[in-house]
C-alpha cells in the first residue's frame, strides 16, 4: 500500500503520509509554522488562526492544523500576506488581555511572547474597552489568570482528551469567552483532580503553579529528568532546580516513559517533602529514652556493635532487615546482599504485601 | 504486569477489579479512559465500591468483598459451559484444563449470586463480553490480593486469562498495578525471604553456590526467612532481637498496629533509616538520616517491569547520606566489606548475577527505560511476557475453591470495613502529609458510609463517628454517599492520628503472607467522644 504523499512546501519538495495534516507534514520536514492552539497530543482545534497557510488552488487562508495533506499540494507558509494576518491576530490577542511579561511565570518560555517577538510587534494598533478579568487563586496548586488567556483551548482539550476528566470548558462567545468549570465554581470547589495537564498545556502564563510563583524563571532553572517516587507507574518528570532547591515539577512529552508526558497531582504537586524542615539531618541515638543527635561514626559504630553482639549470641536468624519499596534497585540489591552475607540470614522483606 | 501500560489503550476489553485506578494510578486510568472514549475498549469493573471508573464501564459487577474466587470461577463456568473459551490456546499452551473445568463446574451463576451478590444475568453478560474479545486485559490491585485467599484469587485471574488465550498477546494479559514506585524492583532485587535477585530461589543449592561465589562468602543461608508480618510476630516472642528498617513505616502500614508496636518495643535493638522521623523511627534505638529520590543516583523498576533512571538533582540536607552508602558502611562494619565508587558500580555488579537485567546499563537506560527480561546488551527489552511460550513451558491451570473471609460482620460488629488509599495521600503519608497542596485537599481521615446506613444511624455528612473493631477504634468524619454498598464502610489508612490499621486484622494468606486489609468487622457509633 502506497500511502506516501508528494508535496511542495515553500518551493521545497517534501514527503508526507496519508492521514497527516499539512501542519504535521511541515513539522516532520522541519518547516516551522507558527501555532498557538495546536498541541501534538491533542485533537486539532483550528482556533488560533496562526498556522494559516496559502495552498495553490484553495481559497482563503486555511489553518494547516486542520487541513488534510493531499498528493501534489503546493503550500506556502511564510508569505507577506500570511505575516500580515498573523500580526493582526497577535495584536488582537494582546489587545484583549493583560500580558505583563515582567512578573509573568511564563516569561522566557511563553509561546505568545515568542510569537510576538518573532513578528516584531512593538505596538498594538487596536484600542479596546478591555476590562481586567478575575484571577482564580482558590487552589493551593494552580492559579488561573484569565487576563493572560488566549482561548487556545489547550487546557480544555488536555483535560478532556488526554486526561479524560472534562472539568473545564469554554463558556460564552466571541471576546466574552472564558474558560470555566461546571457552574463557574472556583477551581478548588470544582471536581478538578489537579493533575496539572492544563498547566503543562498552557502556552502562556494563564495557568501557573501557585507554590513556585516568583521562585525562579525559565532561564534560571535546571531541569533534571528523573522517575517519580510515588506509585508504581514510573512517570518520567523533570525536577526544576534553582539554587539547590527543587522549586517545581514539570512534565515533558519528549521524555521516553510510560506516562507519555502526563502526570498526576502527586507527581506534579507533591514534592515539597524534599525540602521540608522536618527532614532528618543528623544521626540520632536513643539515650535515656530520648533520641539525641550523634555523629555518623558513633551511630554506625553502635549499630555494628549491637547487631554483632545479637548475631554472636543468638545467631544470624535473630536479626532481620526491612528493605524499602521506596529505595532504588541498587539499594535493595545491597540490602539483600547485606542480609545474606554480612548478617547471614534470609530474614529480609519489604512492604510489597501492604 | 505481563503487558505494558500503553497497551491498555488498545485492549478490546479490560476487566478491572480491586483497583480504584483513577485515584491510585491516575496516569494508568487515562490510558483506560481514552480507550473507552475512543470506542475501542469495553470496560468491565468488578468492585464493591462505586469507583469513578464505573462511569466508563460497560458492565459493573458489585461483588461482596471476599467473593473474588467465586465470581472468577463463575465467569469461567459460563465460558466453559457455553464453549466460549479459546480451545486452540488451551490445547497448545496450557495443562490441567480438566482439573479447572471440574473445579468451576459447581460455580454456576446462581450459586455465585448467592456467594457474591452479583446477579446471575450480569455475570453471564460479563463472561460473554470478556470471552468474545480478541484481546482482553485484566488489571487488578490490592483489592484482589489483600485477602486470606489473595494468592488463590490471583491464580483464578490467571486461569481466566489463559482460558481465553489472553496471555502472551498484545493488549491482553494479567496486569497487577503496583502501588509503590519500586516495589517491583525491591522484589526483583531479592528483598524477599525466599528468593535472591530475579526470583532465584534460595532453596536451590546451585543458586546458593552461584551467589556465594559471586559475593565471596562461604555460603548463603538455605532456610527461607520470615516475611514482614512474621518478623513482627517473631519480635513479639523474642525470637527476632535486632531489626534494620530502611524506608519503611510498619507503625502505619502494617495490620493490627498495637501488635506491631509491642513487637518493635520488645526488640533489643531497632535501627531505622529514613528521611523523616516516622512513627517507626520514633521507636528506634538508632535513626540514620537518608536521602530522598531527588538526592541520589539509581534506578526504579515500574509496574510494567520498566527499569528507569533516578537522577540526583539536589544535595541531601545536613549530614543525610544516600541509602546505598549507609548500607555499605554498615555491612563493612559488620565484617563484610562493601565499597563502590557510585551507584552505577552497584548496578553493574547486580546485572552480572541477575539474568533478566543482564543486558542493562546506565548508558542504555539514559536513552530511555528498558523492560525486563533484557538478557543481552543488544536485547530491546520485553514489551509483554509469555509470547509463544510460558517460562515454565505450559501454562498451568489451578483448581481453586472459594473460602470465606476471616472475619465477617456479626451482631456486635455489623459493618464490613475495607481500607485503601485516596488520590491526594500516599501510603503512610510521610511525604504527602508534608505537602501543602496534597494535604490541603485531603487533610483528615474520613469514613465512607452508605446513605441508607447513615440515615438509619442518624448520621449527618461530616459528623464525627467512632469506628471500632475487635482490635481498636478511631474517630473519623462520616462521608456519606453511594460509593459504599449497604453494610460496608471504607477507611483510608494514611492518617497516623486515626490509623485504620489499628482496626485491621492480621489474618494472613497462608502462601503470600499478605494481610486481609480489605475485610474486617466494625461497629459505628455516632458522636461518641466527638472531638477526640
Amino acid at each position: 500500500m502506497n500511502d506516501k504523499l508528494d508535496m511542495a512546501i515553500d518551493g521545497i519538495n517534501v514527503q508526507g503520509r496519508k492521514g497527516q495534516t499539512v501542519l504535521e507534514v511541515c513539522r516532520e520536514n522541519g518547516i516551522k509554522v507558527p501555532t498557538l492552539c495546536y498541541h501534538p497530543n491533542m485533537p486539532p482545534y483550528g482556533g488560533c488562526r496562526l498556522c494559516i497557510v496559502e495552498i495553490e488552488n484553495m481559497r482563503g487562508l486555511p489553518p494547516s492544523c486542520t487541513t488534510p495533506a493531499t498528493n501534489g499540494m503546493k503550500v506556502s507558509t511564510h508569505t507577506e500576506r500570511l505575516a500580515r494576518v498573523r500580526k493582526t491576530v497577535l495584536e488582537l490577542l494582546l489587545a484583549y488581555g493583560d500580558h505583563n511579561c515582567i512578573v509573568c511565570e511564563k516569561n522566557g518560555e511563553c509561546e505568545l511572547q515568542s510569537l510576538v517577538y518573532e513578528h516584531g510587534i512593538e505596538t498594538v494598533r487596536f484600542k479596546t474597552d478591555y476590562a481586567p478579568k478575575t484571577i482564580d487563586e482558590s487552589s493551593s496548586m494552580i492559579v488561573r489568570d484569565h487576563n493572560k488567556c488566549v482561548l487556545c483551548g489547550r487546557c480544555v482539550r488536555g483535560c478532556l482528551s488526554v486526561q479524560v476528566n472534562g472539568v473545564i470548558d469554554i463558556a460564552a462567545r466571541g471576546s466574552d469567552s472564558y474558560i470555566t468549570t461546571f457552574d463557574n465554581s472556583p477551581l478548588k470547589d470544582s471536581n478538578c483532580v489537579f493533575c496539572g495537564e492544563c498547566v503543562a498545556a498552557c502556552p502562556t502564563g494563564a495557568l501557573s503553579y501557585k507554590q513556585s510563583r516568583f521562585k525562579g524563571r525559565a532561564w534560571e532553572i535546571n531541569k533534571v529528568p528523573t522517575t517519580c517516587v510515588y506509585c508504581g507507574v514510573g512517570c518520567q518528570l523533570e525536577l526544576n532546580v534553582k539554587d539547590g532547591q527543587v522549586i517545581k515539577v514539570t512534565s515533558n512529552p519528549a521524555l521516553p516513559g510510560p506516562n507519555h508526558g502526563s502526570l498526576c497531582v502527586k507527581g506534579r504537586f507533591g514534592m515539597d517533602f524534599i525540602h521540608h524542615p522536618e527532614r532528618l539531618k543528623t544521626p540520632l541515638i536513643k539515650k535515656h529514652g530520648k533520641l539525641t543527635e550523634a555523629s555518623w561514626d558513633e551511630a554506625l559504630g553502635l549499630v555494628a556493635e549491637k547487631f554483632g553482639k545479637i548475631k554472636a549470641e543468638s545467631g544470624p536468624d535473630s536479626l532481620a532487615v526491612f528493605s524499602s519499596a521506596r529505595c532504588t534497585n541498587e539499594e535493595n540489591y545491597l540490602l539483600s546482599k547485606l542480609a545474606r552475607t554480612a548478617i547471614g540470614t534470609n530474614n529480609v522483606d519489604h512492604c510489597a504485601r501492604l | 504486569m505481563t503487558n505494558s501500560i500503553e497497551e491498555l489503550e488498545t485492549s478490546d476489553v479490560i476487566l478491572l477489579t480491586g483497583s480504584n485506578t483513577q485515584e491510585m494510578h491516575p496516569v494508568i486510568s487515562t490510558f483506560i479512559k481514552r480507550g473507552v472514549v475512543s470506542g475501542k475498549t469495553k470496560l468491565i469493573v468488578v468492585d464493591p465500591r462505586r469507583i469513578d471508573l464505573v462511569d466508563f464501564a460497560a458492565v459493573w459487577l458489585r461483588q461482596k468483598p471476599g467473593s473474588d474466587v467465586a465470581w472468577l470461577n463463575g465467569m469461567m463456568n459460563v465460558i466453559i459451559s457455553e464453549g466460549l473459551y479459546d480451545k486452540k490456546y488451551v490445547e497448545q499452551r496450557t495443562e490441567d484444563f480438566d482439573a479447572l473445568a471440574k473445579a468451576v463446574a459447581s460455580y454456576t451463576p446462581q450459586r455465585v449470586e448467592e456467594i457474591s451478590g452479583i446477579p446471575a444475568a450480569d455475570l453471564i453478560d460479563a463472561a460473554r463480553l470478556y470471552a468474545a474479545a480478541p484481546a482482553a486485559a485484566i488489571a487488578y490491585a490490592m483489592g484482589i490480593t489483600q485477602h486470606i485467599n489473595g494468592t488463590d484469587a490471583v491464580k483464578s485471574v490467571a486461569n481466566l486469562a489463559m482460558l481465553c488465550g489472553n496471555i502472551g498477546i498484545e493488549s491482553g494479559g494479567v496486569n497487577p498495578l503496583r502501588g509503590q514506585n519500586n516495589v517491583q524492583g525491591a522484589c526483583d532485587m531479592g528483598c524477599l525471604p525466599n528468593v535472591l535477585t530475579a526470583y532465584q530461589n534460595v532453596t536451590v543449592p546451585e543458586v546458593r553456590e552461584k551467589f556465594a561465589k559471586y559475593w565471596g562468602v562461604d555460603r548463603i543461608p538455605e532456610k527461607p526467612g520470615l516475611t514482614i508480618v512474621e518478623i513482627i510476630n517473631a519480635a513479639t516472642t523474642g525470637q527476632v532481637k535486632g531489626l534494620y528498617v530502611v524506608g519503611e513505616n510498619p507503625m502505619i502500614s502494617d495490620p493490627d498496629l498495637h501488635h506491631v508496636k509491642e513487637g518493635l518495643q520488645r526488640l533489643d535493638f531497632l535501627v531505622v533509616q529514613d528521611i523523616f522521623l516516622t512513627e517507626t523511627a520514633a521507636l528506634a534505638d538508632v535513626v540514620l538520616p537518608a536521602s530522598s529520590f531527588a538526592e541520589k543516583e539509581g534506578t526504579f523498576s515500574n509496574t510494567e517491569r520498566r527499569v528507569q533512571r533516578v537522577r540526583k538533582a539536589v544535595e541531601p540536607p545536613g549530614q543525610a547520606r544516600p541509602d546505598w552508602e549507609i548500607i555499605c558502611d554498615i555491612s563493612s562494619r559488620l565484617g563484610y566489606a562493601m565499597k563502590y565508587p557510585n551507584a552505577e558500580a552497584v548496578f553493574d555488579e547486580m546485572t552480572g548475577i541477575t539474568p533478566s537485567y543482564a543486558g542493562m546499563s546506565y548508558e542504555r537506560l539514559d536513552k530511555g527505560g528498558l523492560q525486563w527480561p533484557c538478557p543481552t546488551k543488544d536485547h530491546p527489552g520485553t514489551r509483554y511476557l509469555h509470547k509463544d511460550k510460558f517460562v515454565r513451558g505450559k501454562g498451568k491451570f489451578h483448581a481453586i475453591e472459594w473460602i470465606p473471609p476471616a472475619e465477617l460482620p456479626d451482631a456486635e460488629y455489623p459493618f464490613l470495613l475495607t481500607t485503601g488509599r485516596v488520590l491526594f495521600q500516599y501510603h503512610t503519608g510521610t511525604m504527602t502529609r508534608r505537602s501543602e497542596g496534597l494535604n490541603g485537599c485531603a487533610p483528615e481521615c474520613f469514613v465512607e458510609v452508605n446513605r441508607e446506613d447513615a440515615a438509619r444511624l442518624g448520621l449527618a455528612n461530616g459528623e464525627m463517628v467512632k469506628v471500632t473493631s475487635r482490635r481498636g477504634s478511631l474517630f473519623a468524619k462520616a462521608q456519606i454517599g453511594e460509593v459504599m454498598d449497604l453494610g460496608m464502610v471504607f477507611l483510608p489508612f494514611h492518617y497516623s492520628e486515626a490509623p485504620a490499621n489499628n482496626l485491621t486484622i492480621a489474618a494472613l494468606d497462608p502462601q503470600a503472607k499478605i494481610p486481609e486489609y480489605k475485610i474486617c468487622a466494625v461497629k459505628l457509633e455516632k458522636g461518641a467522644g466527638a472531638g477526640a
